[in-house]
């Protein structure tokens, strides 16, 4: 679905694909369709941006084509977002063995099709639904914050490479840039909290803010390594180093590395916990804070926030993905004929029904369990694996036997701090006695 | 470009001025960010990205957050207005140390001869940064972080004798 969509997304970088070109691309499209890397199939997004494009003058050309490529990510993650939401609701509605939402009808013709325009009606409930604001609240901090929230998480898409040739903005600090902007989302949480004048809403955004930036610090560290081995802070050449195959077999991305692995995984639990999906969702924890800092938010302030979640879970999936799954690299080099944004949104829609099956998954954590989770589990295993991937990248003129040795070195690495720590944490805790069920 | 730097420049020193003048403590923190937010934009508008998006990392993200939970946690409520100095020798510590930090800050401005240069703009890419940091500069990052650790061994010392005197006072 999405990798479909993503097909006109695309690119700052004007000019490097004149508009003239398109014709004799379209000559070549045929012979050219089976090779990877420049078939028609690869360029199409710039061909039908161009079609579009080609009549303005050249000073225009620039700003309509950013224009696009906003518009582009913008309606294309929009409706992932809606769209997920409601696989994510079939989906739990199935694990807990009921239906889902299957009774929205499409307007004039009245088919239900699964509810598939439940999100559009979502969207139109939470429109209409009544603003309310508390009357001691801080009327303009209590406006800002959903808008602060959702406006930063739309720009960490901007530095993701979508596919070959779909970059938005290709930055020389690419990394660091979806991080910075990540950051500002605690600031809205915070915002949210404190203007609500809110017991809970605010008591839920310390806790919030706390495991926000606990969470922080593994997910920083997890990435430092891909930088360390990859030589390189940009989007684009970290994905370019993994491209390649071992044997024609192995694809050389990162995560099938030992650190690589382990990195990943670090990466995927603090995005977890970024992104405020359970098992780490204290923040909105209904049982104990009502909604937590959304308890004063209502209508479609409310679906920002949600909105800006999902956005969150989507972004933090694609750098993932662009730092350890291979970015839009296909996995073999016998498929590399399906184009590259295929790849990227296959892999997009995976990482995010993984994070749904997590959900249904897992029980809520508690709060000392998520900081001690994070302070003494997370952290050390990430530091370790920071050195672990200095090994790696001091060892890489190793060759013959000595390879192995590599690789042995480097897994003992991950195996070894990972059994040590959990013992020790999980002494006297796990594993669990049930004394009184039947087992 | 000139006009933007002026933007940029405009709109820092304003956000800067509004958060001294304000009385709710939040609402200068929050503006103080929007300051912090003006000087990367000026970094980018430099050309040094690695150190406006660094800046927007630290300062938004987690200094920002510091300054926000001192302000909450030192307040008992949030109509308190801002009070006045405790005694008169932290009123006149408080003076002196200010006055102190300007004088450094303007004699090293003042001192420091800005010679337009000829040659072209040296490009720093992020590898060259970190060589820098990590060689030439290694003695100065580590007194920077010795630096910063006692600053916050010293607030947690600061903070951590509330609680011995409220058990004192509890009947």
């Amino acid at each position: 679905m999405s990798a479909l969509s993503l097909v006109l997304g695309r690119s700052l970088l004007a000019g490097d694909f004149p508009a003239g070109e398109f014709a004799t691309h379209r000559l070549q499209a045929g012979s050219s369709l089976v090779a990877s890397a420049d078939s028609f199939l690869e360029r199409l997004p710039l061909v039908a941006r161009d079609v579009f494009t080609s009549w303005l003058p050249e000073p225009w050309r620039w700003l309509v084509n950013s224009l696009i490529s906003i518009a582009v990510i913008l309606s294309v993650f929009g409706l992932l977002f809606a769209y997920v939401t409601l696989a994510e609701r079939k989906i739990l509605g199935r694990i807990q063995n009921r239906p889902g939402p299957n009774r929205t009808p499409i307007p004039f013709i009245n088919l239900r099709f699964f509810g598939l325009a439940q999100p559009f009606a979502d969207g139109v409930k939470a429109l209409t639904k009544e603003d309310v604001v508390p009357r001691g609240a801080d009327h303009l901090l209590h406006f800002l914050a959903p808008v602060v929230l959702l406006a930063f998480s739309i720009l960490t898409f901007a530095v993701i490479p979508y596919g070959r040739h779909l970059v938005p903005v290709d930055l020389n600090a690419g990394v660091l840039y979806f991080f910075a902007a990540g950051a500002a989302t605690e600031l809205a949480v915070f915002m949210a909290g404190w203007a609500s004048r809110n017991k809970y809403s605010l008591l839920a955004a310390m806790r919030a803010l706390a495991q926000l930036i606990s969470y922080e610090l593994p997910l920083l560290l997890a990435w430092v390594p891909v930088v360390l081995v990859a030589g390189s802070l940009s989007t684009t050449e970290i994905v370019a180093a993994q491209a390649g195959w071992k044997f024609n077999l192995i694809p050389h991305w990162h995560v099938f590395t030992p650190w690589g692995a382990a990195g990943f995984v670090i990466f995927m639990i603090a995005a977890l916990a970024e992104s405020n999906r359970s098992p780490f969702d204290l923040p909105e924890a209904e049982s104990e804070l009502i909604a937590g800092h959304l308890t004063e938010y209502s209508g479609f302030k409310y679906a920002l926030f949600f909105m800006a979640e999902y956005f969150g879970m989507i972004a933090l999936s694609g750098m993932a993905i662009t730092l350890f799954l291979g970015g839009w690299h296909a996995p073999s080099p016998y498929l590399e004929f399906i184009p590259s944004y295929v790849w990227f949104g296959g892999k997009l829609v995976v990482l995010l029904l993984g994070f749904i099956w997590i959900r249904a998954t897992f029980p809520r954590l508690r709060m000392d369990q998520l900081t001690r989770f994070a302070w003494k589990f997370l952290v050390p295993l990430a530091l370790i694996n920071l050195a672990n991937a200095a090994f790696w990248s001091l060892s890489f003129p190793w060759a013959g036997p000595l390879q192995l040795l590599r690789w042995l070195i480097s897994a003992l690495l991950v195996v070894g701090p990972f059994v040590l720590l959990g013992r020790q944490l999980s002494a006297g805790v796990a594993p669990r006695v049930y004394r009184y069920a039947a087992s | 470009m000139t006009a933007a730097l002026v933007l940029i420049a405009v709109t820092t020193l304003a956000t800067a001025a509004v958060a001294l003048a304000l009385r709710n403590l939040i609402h200068s923190a929050l503006l103080l960010i929007a300051s912090w937010f003006g000087i990367a934009a000026f970094y980018l508008w430099a050309g040094a990205e690695f150190v406006a998006f660094a800046q927007v990392l630290v300062y938004v993200g987690a200094v920002s957050m510091v300054v926000l939970f001192a302000v909450l946690l030192t307040r008992r409520s949030r109509a308190d207005p801002v009070v006045s100095p405790d005694s008169l020798s932290r009123a006149v510590s408080a003076v002196i140390t200010g006055v102190a930090v300007f004088g450094v800050l303007a004699a090293a401005i003042l001192g420091t001869r800005l010679t337009p240069s000829t040659a072209a703009a040296p490009t720093a890419t992020v590898r060259d940064i970190g060589t820098q940091l990590m060689g030439t500069h290694a003695a100065a990052l580590l007194i920077i972080g010795i630096l910063l650790t006692v600053a916050l061994l010293g607030a947690v010392v600061l903070a951590a004798q509330d609680p011995a005197e409220t058990n004192k006072d509890a009947p």
